[in-house]
């Protein structure tokens, strides 16, 4: 099961400058898993000690923002794309 | 230094003043390694609030989309300050995560609508923000990018 990441600009110094990567998992939190082993240190730029999406990081599956289907436990087949996109926002 | 054309310097300070007492936000993309803004695109503040911004979740992903098909980058970010000076507040430092674009900031504090007087400038920045460092930088303004290329050399027989 393949699922291709596209990775910000920001995260890209974890990919070695990839646009996007490829992982599996049932789950977004276990492709999460899977990237974070394949580049170390993503998932802390992703997930909060606590095991929530930072506030600062929108993540979609298709087109769908996660935060309306599940957050991490948001489930995912084969073909799904994931998009990663820090928020633009401030004060 | 932030090089930009007049055309969307005058776009990025009138969507501030139109949207306040709200704080206005968008980009300015422009091709990949160009470091030139190009194609103004003024985005919806989500929060609707004079002291906060965000682009809508959605919104976000169509403009990013749109970039990558079209090879461009957010070259400028910009928002406006309602209440205070053009720099960026601690949220705005919290939330950059864009280290080759350029971030403008515009306070309407001074003149919320077009006064109409002579002088009547706009408080109008430029910073770069990398892990969380600030900064400040000039920004050029030019007629047009066409003015800055090598004429072309003509040779007649």
């Amino acid at each position: 099961m393949a699922i291709e990441v596209r990775i910000p600009t920001i995260l890209r110094t974890h990919t070695g400058g990839n646009k996007t990567v490829s992982g599996s998992g049932a789950t977004l939190g276990a492709l999460v898993d899977d990237i974070d082993s394949q580049h170390p240190g993503i998932k802390g730029r992703l997930v909060t000690d606590e095991g929530k999406l930072h506030r600062f990081v929108n993540v979609y599956v298709n087109d769908e923002d996660v935060r309306f289907t599940g957050a991490l436990d948001t489930e995912l087949k084969d073909g799904d794309s994931v998009t990663i996109l820090p928020a633009v926002a401030g004060g | 230094m932030l090089r930009i054309d007049r055309a969307s310097y005058d776009a990025i300070v009138a969507h501030a003043r139109r949207d306040h007492p709200d704080e206005a936000c968008g980009v300015v993309a422009g091709p990949e390694g160009s470091d030139r803004p190009e194609r103004f695109i003024p985005m919806l503040n989500a929060a609707r609030s004079p002291t906060f911004y965000e682009f809508d979740s959605a919104d976000l992903l169509k403009l990013y989309r749109e970039m990558d098909d079209r090879d461009e980058v957010p070259v400028v970010v910009y928002h406006s300050h309602t209440a205070t000076e053009a720099y960026p507040s601690r949220t705005d430092i919290s939330y950059a995560s864009e280290p080759f674009a350029h971030y403008v900031l515009v306070s309407t504090r001074e003149h919320g609508d077009q006064t109409g007087l002579v002088g009547d400038d706009v408080e109008l920045r430029s910073f770069r923000i990398v892990d969380g460092v600030v900064t400040e930088e000039d920004v050029d303004v030019v007629e047009s990018y066409l003015f800055g290329h090598s004429p072309t050399t003509v040779v007649y027989d």
